[in-house]
């Protein structure tokens, strides 16, 4: 009698297992799935927290004039700055020691690619929601735009801006801000258009609901997947794109330097073999940039419902 | 009192560039408080688009170019946007064929029907929880409290076609239409929605127009009967009246094509051919190429006629050799 009553508690226990797995959680357990992925993540996850704790785990403040020593400068990996610190990772040519630069730098790389990432999402997705729900003109006229803007490689566009608007923070989020909403814009779209024409919408609709509840309540929520996918990849291809700028000496200030300024710092050294000026920035940046990636396409394979068979999509 | 609904000379056509494709072609009927009305016909007929033309919802290219529909008295056709959602799920209400498909994936049941509650009436939070529970009791929903936390994926077709039923019914509308509500059940759980919704509306007086192919669902539940074919109302009438002496070849040929215990062994009848292409619709009766009783006259279009409470559409009717 014992035993039944055992089982069957047994049993009822599993079936709530069964039923309290949420869609998040599997949505976890499928993507710790790939071992590559999880490696990733907590790369990714640890650069970031390396980078939004930088200035209580770095010896120098490379901001800060007072402490950067022009007669440290140009020291190998493991030299001693006058201050008395190792300088594990060797000093730049205006003497900012480059472990500290490089944290610093990340931190800067990394607001900047999230922030204009994150607003670029916002204004693409409005765009792309608008397009697809009025139709007709409405979506011609965007989408043409949207074309006009993809043709132009990202880079141009945002040199061009920046050459424009002048140098700053603000106008580099913004020039990549305009180098990028159009392709959130075109993956809502897409999909939106694909929810559009799906009976709950046309239900909604006949209950009376408004434009705007139809369109941020029923039709959004459904377009997220891609858009998460979409948008780790681009926060990668903003990281890359301001080094680019600040390489070419149009991106952040020399004050405040970013990856791509220590890189472009030391590339007037490399031929002198002082190479770790340019390659551990570098490689700072490779880093990043990849392991975004990595969790960008492993995110994608799971929210696909047509690779992943069983989840992703019953959201 | 004016009927619940009125729809005269209904003309809904869709303009595209092959040509105009004239989906619904001038269609008659009313419907009274209290009302099922059965409207039948193959896919393609444009019993959905007739529904959906009462409801205001007709996207372009398509166009209700002719006709009138009064909803108790009001006209519908040219009203303003604003009335008309206004009256959309809370006056008039609509069932859809997949309840797979008409719930919202990544929303939870409460919220949906708490939404639809709100989008109509001042109603604090609470209290439309509350009622939406208790409507999702009164479509037969075991445990209605769990399931309003439940989102569509993890509840049965069955189950989830009668949430949907029940907010339709939220709002206690006059009138339903229930397009193939259904179609994609099996059957034990149609003979059950079926009663369902017959119960729902008798409790609240709500008219009902179910649209299906099904003729033995609609003789379960239906009133009357309105048979199209290709856009036009081809027989219509009280549905015993209509299912025992049917006047129309082609309704006549609808009933010989149900399998029934009469004439088991044999082969089931057939009605030859295709349904016309809508773009290209034959002249005169566009049943003709079907019909095994067709004639000289059949090229010219047939009037509906009224006889005996029963109008159809039909040179040859079966109606005269049956004496009433």
């Amino acid at each position: 009698m014992t035993e039944v009553v055992q089982q069957n508690s047994e049993s009822e226990r599993q079936v709530q297992t069964i039923d309290s797995e949420t869609p998040f959680q599997r949505f976890i357990s499928e993507f710790f799935d790939s071992k590559t992925a999880s490696v990733a993540l907590f790369i990714l996850l640890s650069i970031i927290i390396l980078a939004v704790f930088a200035p209580w785990i770095t010896p120098q403040d490379p901001y800060d004039l007072a402490q950067v020593d022009v007669l440290d400068g140009r020291q190998p990996p493991g030299a001693e700055a006058f201050s008395g610190y190792t300088m594990w990772l060797g000093s730049d040519g205006a003497g900012r020691d480059l472990y500290s630069g490089i944290l610093y730098g990340l931190r800067i790389s990394l607001s900047v690619g999230v922030m204009s990432g994150f607003i670029a999402l916002l204004i693409g997705m409005a765009v792309g929601l608008l397009a697809a729900y009025a139709g007709g003109r409405v979506e011609n006229v965007i989408m043409r735009v949207v074309d006009l803007q993809l043709s132009f490689p990202a880079a141009l566009v945002a040199l061009m801006l920046i050459a424009i608007l002048g140098k700053g923070v603000d106008k580099i989020i913004l020039a990549l801000v305009v180098a990028q909403w159009a392709y959130y814009a075109r993956t809502v779209r897409a999909s939106a258009l694909v929810e559009r024409n799906k009976e709950y919408v046309e239900a909604a609709a006949c209950l009376g609901i408004s434009h705007a509840r139809i369109i941020f309540r029923h039709i959004m929520p459904n377009c997220l997947a891609p858009l998460i996918v979409v948008g780790t990849v681009q926060t990668a291809h903003a990281i890359s794109l301001e080094a680019t700028l600040s390489f070419l000496g149009v991106g952040m200030p020399q004050t405040s330097p970013s990856l791509g300024v220590l890189i472009a710092n030391g590339f007037e050294y490399m031929l002198s073999g002082r190479y770790w000026i340019s390659v551990f920035p570098g490689i700072a940046l490779l880093v990043t940039v990849v392991s975004i990636n990595l969790v960008g396409d492993h995110l994608r394979d799971v929210l696909n419902p047509r690779i992943s068979a069983g989840g992703g999509k019953a959201k | 009192m004016p009927n619940t609904l009125e729809v005269s000379g209904l003309k809904t056509h869709f303009l595209m560039r092959a040509g105009v494709a004239k989906a619904v072609d001038g269609v008659d009927f009313s419907i009274a408080k209290g009302e099922v009305m059965g409207l039948v016909g193959e896919s393609g007929s444009g019993k959905s688009i007739t529904g959906f033309s009462i409801i205001g919802l007709i996207d372009p290219p398509g166009r209700i170019v002719e006709g009138s529909i009064k909803f108790q008295g009001e006209e519908l056709v040219g009203a303003p946007e604003e009335r008309l959602r206004n009256l959309r799920g809370n006056r008039i209400a609509m069932i859809f064929q997949d309840p797979m498909m008409t719930l919202n994936p990544v929303l939870r049941v409460d919220t949906q029907m708490i939404e639809a509650l709100k989008a109509h009436q001042d109603i604090g939070k609470k209290e439309a929880w509350t009622k939406a529970r208790d409507t999702l009791g009164m479509v037969g929903i075991p445990a209605p409290d769990e399931r309003m936390r439940a989102y569509p994926h993890q509840l049965s077709g069955g189950m989830r076609q009668r949430v949907a039923i029940a907010i339709a019914f939220l709002n206690e509308p006059d009138l339903i239409i229930a397009d193939e509500p259904t179609t994609a059940l099996d059957v034990t759980i149609q003979g059950q929605i079926i009663h369902e919704a017959q119960d729902l509306c008798r409790r609240t007086g709500a008219s009902l127009i179910w649209i299906t192919h099904d003729l033995a669902v609609v003789a379960g539940i239906a009133d009357n009967i309105s048979v199209m074919y290709a856009g036009k109302i081809v027989e219509q009438g009280n549905i015993d009246d209509v299912i025992d002496r049917p006047a129309h070849p082609y309704t006549v040929g609808l009933l010989g094509s149900v399998p029934s215990a009469n004439n088991r062994g044999q082969r089931l009848y057939q009605i030859a051919g295709m349904t016309p292409n809508i773009l290209a619709l034959p002249k005169g009766c566009s049943f003709k190429e079907r019909c095994d009783r067709r004639t000289k006259t059949c090229e010219v279009s047939p009037e509906a006629v009224e006889r005996n409470h029963r109008i159809f559409r039909c040179h040859h009717p079966y109606f005269e050799e049956v004496k009433v």
